[in-house]
Order: structure tokens, then C-alpha cells, then sequence
């Protein structure tokens, strides 16, 4: 059970804690690099440390690690794209331009258990990079920038394409799976050697009818693996909700419920830790709207592997709610209990029964980029 | 020597005083100054080394030309501003 929540906005890291105090039980009991656009954070549970990924309008991306709860914090290095080969232009599936520069991070996650000080770094423009020594140097996995595949990505939601999940196999760490807005679902079994494009079953709307299944150009939002059960991955698509039980080799469309009415769009997604049927999402309005369904904040929750779903409300707002939750702000802890989710407006809400019923924190935050769950 | 003054709002990230650096070309004077500030380059210049998209740098008041490899000349007396564009938000 976690009494610790890291919510990353875009003015500043705050620490939450289960006091005990107010109505929810949580405070917000620190602040880190208020006024700084933070997007991504990582509570690393193998050495206690946590990361936090800052985006400066002038000054550029930059990481920042503490080993003490965030009373101190050291700038360490940022992933570095190589230098572009002289004359070679790339470009996107649009015909856009990519250049070989960090624009942001997108993804940050621990490796294996047992591979101290290995992390996982996605970016935009789509450049995965791994660090065996906590940050402080890495390594742009060249397999996957190399893979002339790799340019067909696109930006979805963002001008350039970037990488957004990825999900490291507690069974062995060399098994790596990770989602691309927009470029899919890829897998290695190798530690980033080689990598496979994988996605049967997941389709697009946004494509041309020859495109709709072509697993390279599929705008997965958000992709989770069941850490229990990691042949099981939960996927909130541009499109829908999919889920795969056998290591995203095939997936299922589960969107065209209508226990999930009103929508399947969104960007979050969470999977129980223990129990890969049950997963959690927070539906938004399709595509151009954005926004909760008739003005109402909801969840929905699945427990029979996407068969029906629960639509959660209460303790949510229910009455003129313009609350987006991002990809990154849904989270939920070790027990599978508790779920925390953050919004666009600075709400942040937490459950301490899968959901049944939901507490707000505080609803005056600044938009929030990603939430989760620390020691 | 030219004299290079950095953005008040880099202050709160990395210090970067005013500093007087040798070199004939911003590239140099910059490169001086970061090879005891090494920090502070990466605010200021990308991985590559140009200019990051929404900085820009002044010689004697003049907006530099070259922001890919910082090629525009400086002689002695000039100053140098490191300033954060207005596009940056």
C-alpha cells in the first residue's frame, strides 16, 4: 500500500501523503521546482530515489534526480540524440521534417529488478535511450532509431512522434514493450538488440482504408502490462480500448460495449497488478472534444477483461466538469486498492477501493501532466 | 576581452555571471565560458551545439546570423547578451 503520490504539473512536483488530515486523508505536504513545467517523474522502487523531467520553454529539457525524498535535488544529464549523418534529411509520415534533437521526454521507467541503476527513457522526436548508471550518461537504443520503419511514425497530439509507455517484463528484463503516438505497440525480447513492430487486431479511423490495420501508424495513447501477468497489456488507443493476453502478438478491440457507453476515447489507462481482467480508464469525448462525457468526470473499470464495464462517479464532479485526464496522469499502487488520477484542471482525486468512491486532494493544482504512486 | 551577460532568468537554474572570455567568433567566447560553466551550455546551446530554438543572442546589440555554428565575429570591446526569446513562452 503506497501513502506517497508524486504529481507532476505544470508548475512544479508535489508530494502528497496520507496524513490522515481533510477530508480525502491526503496532503499535499512538499513542493519541488514550483513555477517549472514538470512532465514526467519516476519513484524508482529499487533504490528509493525518484526522477523528475522538467521542460523549459528556453533552456530545453533537463533531468533531475533526489535520493532524499525530494528535500535536495541534482541535475543529471539528458538524453542526446547523435549527430544526423551530413545531407541525410528524414522526415515523417506527413512529410515533416524530424530533426535529431531532444525535444522532450516522454517516458521515463526503472529497468529489471535486479539491473540497479538501469532506466528507460522515451522522447520526442521517437528516440528510446537507455541509462545503465541512474541518469547520469545514456544511450540511444540505435536498433530502433536505425529501423527505416521507424519513420513512418507521426505526431498524434503533438507535432513530432514521441514515446510514451514503456514496460519493462518482470520476468526478464530484456523484454521490453513499448507505445508510440503514433507508431504502434514494439517489443524486444534481446534488451533493445532488435525489435519487432507488433499490433494484429488494433485498427485506425484516421488512416486511409488501406492503412487502418497497419500496426506502425496506430496512435496508441497509453500502454500498460499487468506486472503479475505480463503476457497481459491493456492498451487506450486513439480509436478505443484494446487488451492482449499473449504479449501483444494479437490484440482485442473491447471498445464497442455498451456497458462502456458513453465513450472509449481517452488516454489513461491502469491494469491491476495482480489481476490482469481488471483495468481502469477515464473516458474523455472523442476526438476533437476532449472532454468528460456531458460535463461529468467518470472512471470506467472492467473486471471480466473488457466483457462489461462499471462506469465510477462517485465522489467525482458531476455538474459542469471540464476535467481531461493525460496519459500519464492515472495511476495505481502495489495493493491495486489505491488509484489516483490528476487533470488538466489541476483536480486531483484518489481511491482506496478500486474506485468505488473517490476523494478529491485538492482541485486547485496546476494542470497535471502524470501521477503516480511512491515509497 | 568580449564580455558575455546572461539572461537574469538562467540565474535560478545554473549561475552565470557576466564573464570576459578570449575569442574571435561567438563559438569561441562561448566555448571558453562554458568550459568552466559546462552546465550552463546545455540551457543556452543544443546537443549539437546551435542555439536553442528559443534563445537568441545579441553581439553589440546586433541579433547573431549564424545560430548552427555561431560563426559571427566578435573583437574585444563587444558585449555579448544570452536572452531568452519572447517565442519561448
Amino acid at each position: 500500500m503506497s501513502d506517497r503520490i508524486l504529481a507532476a504539473t505544470r508548475k512544479g512536483l508535489f508530494t502528497i501523503e496520507r496524513t490522515g488530515k481533510g477530508k480525502s486523508g491526503w496532503s499535499i505536504t512538499k513542493t519541488s521546482f514550483l513555477a517549472e513545467h514538470v512532465i514526467m517523474t519516476l519513484p524508482d522502487r529499487r533504490d528509493g530515489s525518484w526522477y523528475a523531467s522538467l521542460y523549459h520553454g528556453h533552456f530545453g529539457s533537463k533531468l533531475h534526480r533526489t535520493t532524499d525524498k525530494g528535500e535536495t535535488w541534482q541535475e543529471i544529464a539528458v538524453p542526446a540524440y547523435p549527430r544526423q549523418p551530413e545531407g541525410e534529411v528524414q522526415k515523417d509520415m506527413w512529410g515533416r521534417v524530424i530533426e535529431w534533437k531532444l525535444d522532450r521526454i516522454w517516458a521515463l521507467e526503472a529497468g529489471g529488478v535486479n539491473e540497479s541503476g538501469v532506466l528507460w527513457c522515451g522522447t520526442l522526436p521517437g528516440g528510446l535511450f537507455r541509462s545503465s548508471d541512474h541518469g547520469t550518461t545514456w544511450n540511444l537504443v540505435e536498433s530502433l532509431w536505425n529501423d527505416p520503419r521507424r519513420q513512418e511514425w507521426m505526431g498524434g497530439g503533438a507535432d513530432l512522434p514521441g514515446i510514451h509507455s514503456v514496460c519493462v517484463d518482470p520476468r526478464d528484463a530484456r523484454h521490453v514493450t513499448i507505445g508510440i503516438s503514433c507508431g504502434g505497440v514494439w517489443v524486444t525480447h534481446d534488451g533493445g538488440a532488435s525489435w519487432d513492430c507488433r499490433g494484429e487486431g488494433i485498427w485506425s479511423a484516421y488512416t486511409p482504408p488501406d492503412q487502418k490495420q497497419n500496426p506502425n501508424v496506430q496512435d496508441v495513447h497509453r500502454v500498460v502490462q499487468c506486472p503479475a501477468h505480463p503476457d497481459a497489456l491493456w492498451a487506450q488507443h486513439h480509436n478505443g480500448i484494446f487488451r492482449t493476453t499473449d504479449g501483444s502478438a494479437t490484440w482485442q478491440d473491447v471498445s464497442n460495449l455498451k456497458s462502456l457507453s458513453p465513450t472509449s476515447f481517452g488516454f489513461a489507462v491502469a491494469v491491476h497488478p495482480t489481476d490482469s481482467n481488471t483495468a481502469w480508464f477515464v473516458p474523455g469525448v472523442k476526438d476533437e472534444h476532449r472532454l468528460p462525457p456531458d460535463g461529468k468526470v467518470v472512471v470506467a473499470r472492467t473486471r471480466d477483461g473488457g466483457q462489461t464495464f462499471d462506469i465510477l462517479r462517485n465522489g467525482l464532479p458531476q455538474d459542469h466538469a471540464y476535467d481531461l485526464t493525460y496519459r500519464h496522469g492515472l495511476d495505481i499502487d502495489g495493493s491495486g486498492n489505491r488509484l489516483t488520477f490528476g487533470s488538466t484542471t489541476g483536480s486531483i482525486w484518489v481511491t482506496e477501493d478500486q474506485g468505488d468512491s473517490w476523494q478529491a486532494i485538492s482541485e486547485h493544482l496546476p494542470p497535471i501532466y502524470c501521477v503516480r504512486f511512491a515509497d | 576581452m568580449p564580455r558575455v551577460v546572461f539572461t537574469e532568468n538562467i540565474q535560478r537554474h545554473v549561475p552565470c555571471p557576466p564573464t570576459e572570455a578570449h575569442g574571435v567568433t561567438v563559438r569561441e567566447v562561448l566555448d571558453a565560458v562554458f568550459t568552466s560553466n559546462e552546465r550552463a551550455r546545455g540551457y543556452v546551446l543544443d546537443e549539437h551545439g546551435a542555439v536553442r530554438k528559443h534563445m537568441v543572442i545579441f553581439i553589440d546589440g546586433t541579433m547573431i546570423r549564424d545560430r548552427i555554428t555561431l560563426a559571427d565575429s566578435v573583437v574585444p570591446s563587444s558585449e555579448i547578451y544570452v536572452m531568452q526569446a519572447l517565442s519561448g513562452g
